[in-house]
């Protein structure tokens, strides 16, 4: 590692060969705004917001993408003219943005509106750009794309393009230039696989997460529903950072505490469902073994992830577990077995669920899913929609003491808590399905090798003399990696977890909005799976087959993994789409 | 200006698309073959309609948004199909300055199409190109490979009526 001598700001500082000017600045803590730069995917030094002067250079250079390779280089971030450029730049921005603050859904989280104050920006009228009027795309049941909010960062493509997807793109050019799909279809028209994560990455309220938090109100003051909600594992791990709490508190106490507070009738755990999803998947990758039943087997938690596949990889659909997510299982069961259980019709439950996904509401309005007319979930809203519920009703979060989950299907196991994580599904499959085939309670339950935040992960198991070799992928890109050896012959994998986001559903596209001033210099997504594999290695069960509320569940009602009622119930199937 | 895209049926022929096919395995590995490909396929279809920009994004193993993001990004690629005759429009500054917006305007009055369209029964496309170097005839205009110089609006509907016998 090669350091050089550099001033900043007149400031003597040795740095790294090669460190952009915005990581050096960072590391000596200066802040450069940024607008358009996103680490590794989205580098294009174009918005301009980071202009600094180096002593020598011609014009100002775009720190974000300035690598610093000189002995000496002298560098200025706040001079008259670095001021004057960087306002100019935000008042041209402005200059062709709805600036209407007040009724959007960013304000409060908005980097443009967060810069404006921090420049002290007086007049957003400076320059009348030519403000063309674009109509919302409002076509999916997942986001909204609000044009006159956008900035041409182009954050949002890079986000689509990096899960390999790609339907959005700059069209057009000048004050023409417009993000949008190809050929002007709307979103619902071409193969977005609904993840969400350009509502993550957006700075502005251009694109956001379709809002059903109404739906929810509506049901909660009507008096003749029982409205129950469930909380996927991820939730928990980052709900608090809509509250200004650090990024990896975990704050299942309160979020409990202020759902009932909200109103619910009955709050549960989604960790049910995924201990439930659990002892259903072990039972189908055993049978599939035994049986030469088609493997790989997939996982088929993340219904991005299964969009996705749907698309762009058709042919390998007979791959994905038959399983429904965890969201869909819990909701299947609260409206079967929980219902007659309490004596409840299940016409009159409404069932919300918690996620930290956007794709969760698209797949809630799935043919596959439901039965008898009777849909699994009703209303799924987004981590970021619950923060919302949770200010507007007055509840002062931290402030909130603990409280459990409604313990009917609320007592889960640390196997469950994990399935946020990248790798969790995995682990917890693995530790069933080692204790089933073993028929032993094995002590040696973790899986190393399948966590951490790599795209990709790779093992080999002796499971009770079965050699079981494995593969995990989070976000598409990885997974397409993957699924291209699968379909080559190349990859001999009994077992694939896929993840739709990067990281897992910690990093999922209905999660808190971390502006890029964070997300370029934080590891979000451990940070957040942390919390998890804490929870995990607290709770006093860890493993799905030991979940007293799943045995029971099996004694009473199901009978057992892959019987009759649980497929009728647990299981679903799959549809090929088109790509174009 | 947007890219005005055509509503007006495909029929590419087995021909063109063998043609297509050859241009994408020639530029198959070549770093940003999307331009070339776009360019050439052009000269075998005479514009870039979404069947030939989805072949385009499957042969090259690129989304579809970006093929069309690059062909609505550069003027010299048309999404609407050419006319039997194609009227061009010269809108280069001498032409512009001496009225070519009031012949531009009567030709779509009379063709009931925009610029960069094509009429539904694909005999006549209108297009607003730029200088062509005939600054002296100002305002011209062409039609296929006839040119017509220091042009009155009143001489549109003769000039027209021509092609349209």
């Amino acid at each position: 590692m090669e350091m050089i001598n550099i001033k900043i700001n007149g400031m003597p500082f040795s740095v790294e060969k090669n460190t952009t000017i915005l990581e050096a600045c960072k590391q000596f803590g200066i802040k450069i705004p940024t607008l358009c730069f996103l680490k590794d995917i989205n580098e294009i030094g174009a918005c301009r917001m980071c202009v600094c002067e180096v002593k020598g250079a011609r014009s100002l250079v775009a720190a974000c993408v300035y690598p610093i390779d000189r002995e000496g280089t002298e560098i200025f971030t706040n001079t008259k003219k670095v001021q004057e450029s960087r306002k100019t730049t935000l008042e041209l921005i402005l200059s062709n943005h709805d600036r209407k603050c007040l009724s959007c859904p960013r304000s409060g989280s908005c980097e443009l509106q967060e810069m404006c104050a921090d420049f002290g920006i007086d007049n957003e009228n400076r320059f009348e750009g030519a403000r063309p009027h674009y109509e919302n795309d409002e076509s999916t049941l997942y986001l909204v794309r609000n044009n006159n909010k956008c900035v041409l960062c182009r954050r949002c493509v890079a986000a689509c393009k990096e899960q390999f997807v790609g339907v959005i793109g700059a069209n057009n050019r000048g004050f023409d230039t417009e993000i949008g799909c190809a050929f002007e279809q709307k979103l619902a028209d071409v193969a977005c696989v609904s993840c969400g994560q350009c509502t993550a990455v957006c700075p502005t309220g251009a694109l956001v997460e379709k809002d059903d938090t109404d739906k929810v109100f509506d049901a909660i003051n009507d008096p003749d529903k029982i409205v129950i909600v469930h909380t996927a594992p991820a939730i928990r791990a980052t709900l608090g950072e809509c509250f200004g709490m650090p990024i990896g508190s975990n704050v299942k106490g309160k979020m409990v505490t202020a759902l009932k507070r909200l109103g619910f009738d009955k709050v549960f755990d989604t960790d049910f469902g995924a201990d439930l999803t659990i002892m259903e998947e072990a039972n189908e990758f055993i049978g599939r073994v035994k049986n030469g039943g088609v493997l790989p087997m997939i996982t088929s938690c993340s219904p991005g992830w299964i969009k996705f596949c749907e698309h762009y990889y058709p042919d390998l659909l007979p791959n994905l577990s038959s399983c429904k997510s965890p969201q869909q299982m819990t909701g299947a069961i609260i409206k079967s077995y929980y219902a007659e259980k309490e004596n409840i019709d299940p016409d009159n439950i409404v069932v919300v669920s918690v996620m930290p996904c956007t794709a969760k509401k698209f797949e809630i309005k799935r043919d596959d899913q439901g039965r008898n007319g009777l849909a699994d979930i009703d209303i799924s809203i987004t981590t970021r929609e619950l923060a919302k519920m949770i200010k507007s009703a007055g509840i002062q979060f931290t402030e909130l003491p603990d409280s459990e989950f409604d313990p009917t299907l609320g007592v889960t196991t640390g196997a469950a808590a994990i399935f946020g994580a990248t790798g969790g599904v995995m682990e917890a499959a693995l530790r069933t399905a080692a204790d089933t085939l073993t028929g032993e309670d094995l002590k040696e339950i973790e899986y190393p090798d399948v966590r951490g935040t790599k795209g990709i992960k790779e093992a080999e198991y002796d499971v009770a003399g079965l050699k079981v070799k494995v593969a995990v992928a989070s976000g598409l890109k990885n997974a397409a990696e993957i699924l291209d050896k699968v379909r080559s012959g190349e990859a001999d994998y009994q077992f694939i977890e896929i993840m739709c986001c990067p990281g897992g559903c910690v990093n999922g596209g209905g999660q808190p909005i971390q502006p890029a001033q964070v997300r370029n210099f934080t590891d979000l997504k451990a940070l957040r799976a942390k919390a998890l594999y804490d929870e995990d290695k607290n709770l006093p069960l860890r493993k799905s087959h030991e979940s007293p509320v799943v045995k029971k569940l099996y004694e009473e009602y199901l009978g057992e993994p892959g019987s009759h009622k649980a497929h009728e119930l647990l299981h679903t199937t799959y549809v090929a789409r088109k790509k174009y | 200006m947007q890219k005005k895209i055509s509503s007006i049926p495909f029929n590419g022929t087995a021909e063109q698309e063998a043609k297509l096919k050859e241009i994408i395995a020639k530029h198959k590995d070549d770093p940003g073959a999307v331009m070339p490909v776009l360019q050439e396929a052009q000269e075998v279809y005479g514009y870039l309609p979404i069947e030939v920009q989805k072949m385009i994004a499957e042969g090259l193993s690129v989304p579809l948004e970006e093929v069309y993001g690059v062909s609505t990004f550069y003027s010299q690629f048309s999404l609407t199909p050419k006319g039997q005759y194609n009227i061009s429009v010269c809108l280069g500054t001498a032409c512009y300055v001496k009225g070519a917006g009031k012949i531009i305007e009567r030709i779509s009055e009379i063709l009931g199409i925009g610029a960069e369209e094509c009429t539904a029964d694909g005999r006549f496309s209108l297009t607003a190109c730029r200088c062509i170097g005939a600054c002296g005839l100002a305002p011209v205009m062409t039609v296929n490979d006839d040119v017509y110089g220091r042009l009155e609006v009143e001489d549109i509907d003769g000039i027209l009526a021509k092609y349209m016998a």
